[in-house]
């Protein structure tokens, strides 16, 4: 019960981080004009940028803080690792590492380019990372699948930098890619992630239950009828699916996956429904209000969300960790 | 197991253990020879150690003593304390991913160098110190911020990956604000790098490792007690806090003096432990084993970053990562094919 209000709660602070983002912005527009032009456009500028630049925005904050939140919730169960984060699978080394290859053999410059790359090179190495991580007989352990993924990490980090190194104005392009923002992106970058990101969110509430009895060790899980190498499959797919697109439309941004289910396994505890529901509503809060501040903090410039979420999530964080007992995983 | 036992002394020997270790020094002096006698200026074994002996000529003097030798001994050295400092840690948060960066060093010391690069355009010994200071001080907040009747290894843990977030956050805040150079030269320092090292930086390494190697090696028996669990530990007689505590300030050290001499070298604190886990099959720390395979990393990549591409100097980092990243695959896949389970 107390789990409900809380999360009916966590659902309303969304939905005012959401208005939020809608009315405020470098271009001063008043609050009730603000709902009249999101409602019907009138052509004028204010209505062009709330509907075209706003709107578009929003979306994909919700969008992406969701798949992040729920890709960080996946890792950490399926891992029972609170290090792991979507990263670990390689979705963001790889995404990281065909965006690098995209800028400088290809000569891509557009977010809207960067993520069919983003997407394949975080398909094709969380793929490896599994396949690599389940070779050989007998139950998988979680921490085949942490190692091995820190292992091909480095890998690619070697290649990404080599690369960056060599190519100057690559790098130039790269980073501000590498920060993660969601500044620029329009509405056909929402068309080409969520495609991946709903079958994502599907697949990891379904999955929910499985997560539950996993929990108890893998050998306990399959005494009690569970299949734990079918669950760690599904939740790979799900995790590429939605880290995989969160990180090509707005960049790698670590802190969201890795602190969020942290915070939601302290309020809700050890039930992976409530833990994954939690992670599905605060991430994008966190992401969106990062978003939000990163507008007002240096206006008229921006600071890209990625780094607020980090430099303002971390205290809040610390802050949790040291009041509550780390949940167990 | 052997058992050596000589009057009130004893001492139990894993014979596999030795051999590993034995191999692998092995391995590191042939690497040595050979990054000794190859390259631009190629020597034969009796040239190089006529000239060790003050009886070359001045071109190979020059070689010898001041590129190659400094620069080999520097990277034998700080690989040694990067995976001495990286075994540390994986024993004590009982985590296979640990390495200096969940006390939140290695991003904490990325700052300060970061900060000294970008903001005030200094040179490599101001960087040094801005990213041994900057990483001590964060490696201290963790610390202290986890710090509540003491410390558990879990909320260590949580608290350096938040404290990590935050120095990120800045680092890239401070990169992509940067001039195209700055941030380039950053980036060159953030993935570590053995150029232009000279006898200064091995005076330094050779200096910490003395004092902070056998406080590591002494410890280390402790450390296998930590393993158990705190109970079981204080059960068996160790002050757990002060033993935890004593770990992590020379697990910090080793980082902070290995960093400031060569940048944050990637991976060698996570994947050297790990390496000389699986090679000697050992269940406890082996932190002699992990200084053994770490030295030998650095001084592979290093070989293989001159002489692979000698014409754009690129920094060992990449070489490690790449070497050490595909040789822990493939120890992984044949460990795991043959169905052993951990």
């Amino acid at each position: 019960m107390r789990r409900g209000i809380g999360l009916a709660l966590s659902v309303g602070v969304l939905g005012f981080v959401v208005l939020l983002s809608l009315w405020v912005g470098t271009k001063n527009i008043p609050f009730t004009a603000t709902w009249d032009l999101l409602l019907r456009d009138d052509g004028s500028g204010d209505a062009a940028i709330i509907r075209d630049v706003r709107v578009p925005r929003a979306l994909l904050g919700v969008l992406v803080g969701a798949a992040l939140g729920l890709a960080g919730a996946l890792m950490q169960a399926l891992t029972r690792n609170p290090l792991a984060d979507p990263g670990l699978l390689g979705v963001n080394m790889g995404a990281a590492a065909a965006v690098v290859s995209a800028i400088a053999f290809f000569g891509v410059t557009s977010a809207t380019g960067y993520v069919w790359f983003a997407l394949a090179g975080a398909a094709v190495v969380s793929v490896a990372v599994y396949v690599l991580g389940s070779t050989g007989r007998g139950v998988v352990g979680p921490d085949r699948l942490v190692l091995s993924g820190a292992a091909l990490g480095a890998v690619l980090y070697a290649f990404i930098s080599a690369v960056l190194l060599l190519h100057a104005h690559t790098f130039h392009s790269f980073r501000f890619w590498n920060v993660g923002s969601l500044a620029g992106r329009t509405l056909e970058v929402v068309g080409q992630v969520a495609p991946f990101i709903l079958p994502g969110i599907l697949i990891a509430f379904l999955l929910a239950p499985s997560l539950n009895v996993l929990a108890l060790g893998e050998h306990t899980g399959k005494a009690l009828g569970a299949n734990p190498n079918r669950t760690k499959g599904f939740g790979v797919l799900a995790i590429t699916l939605l880290a995989g697109a969160g990180t090509a439309a707005a960049g790698p941004i670590g802190f969201v996956g890795l602190a969020v289910p942290q915070v939601a396994r302290m309020i809700a505890g050890s039930d992976q429904r409530w833990v994954l529901s939690y992670s599905a509503v605060l991430a994008p809060v966190l992401l969106l209000g990062a978003d939000v501040i990163g507008r007002v903090l240096i206006a008229p410039q921006e600071m890209e969300v990625g780094i607020i979420t980090a430099f303002l999530g971390a205290p809040v964080f610390i802050a949790l960790c040291r009041r509550r007992k780390p949940a167990r995983l | 197991m052997k058992t050596i036992r000589t009057g009130p002394l004893s001492l139990r020997v894993s014979e596999r253990a030795v051999l590993t270790c034995l191999a692998v020094a092995a391995l590191t002096a042939v690497t040595a020879v050979t990054t000794m006698v190859t390259g631009d200026f190629p020597l034969t074994v009796g040239e190089v150690l006529s000239t060790f002996v003050g009886q070359g000529d001045g071109a190979s003097e020059f070689v010898v003593l001041t590129l190659r030798l400094p620069r080999l001994l520097t990277g034998l050295l700080v690989g040694a304390a990067l995976a001495l400092s990286g075994a540390i840690l994986q024993s004590l948060s009982r985590n296979p991913l640990a390495s200096p960066d969940i006390i939140g060093f290695t991003q904490g010391s990325a700052t300060g160098a970061i900060a000294v690069i970008v903001l005030f355009q200094g040179g490599m010994t101001a960087v040094a110190t801005g990213s041994a200071v900057t990483g001590l001080l964060t490696s201290a907040a963790v610390y202290l911020l986890a710090l509540k009747r003491g410390v558990q290894s879990s909320r260590l843990v949580l608290i350096g990956i938040g404290v990590s977030a935050m120095m990120l956050s800045v680092n890239s805040y401070l990169i992509t604000r940067a001039t195209l150079e700055g941030a380039l030269a950053a980036q060159a320092w953030l993935v570590g790098g053995l150029n232009n090292r000279g006898w200064d930086h091995v005076r330094v390494i050779a200096a910490a490792l003395a004092v902070l190697l056998p406080c590591a090696l002494w410890l280390g028996r402790r450390l296998a007690l930590l393993e158990m669990g705190d109970t079981a530990a204080t059960g068996l007689g160790v002050d757990v806090e002060r033993t935890r505590l004593a770990l992590l300030a020379v697990a910090v050290g080793l980082a902070a003096v290995a960093t400031a001499v060569a940048g944050p070298i990637t991976f060698v604190a996570l994947a050297a432990p790990q390496l000389a886990r699986r090679l000697t099959g050992a269940s406890g720390p082996g932190l002699a084993a992990a200084a053994l395979v770490g030295g030998l990393l650095l001084v592979v990549g290093d070989l293989a970053v001159q002489r692979l591409f000698p014409t754009t100097p690129l920094p060992v980092g990449i070489a490690t990562g790449a070497i050490g990243g595909l040789y822990l695959v493939w120890l992984l896949a044949t460990e795991w094919r043959k169905g052993s389970t951990r």
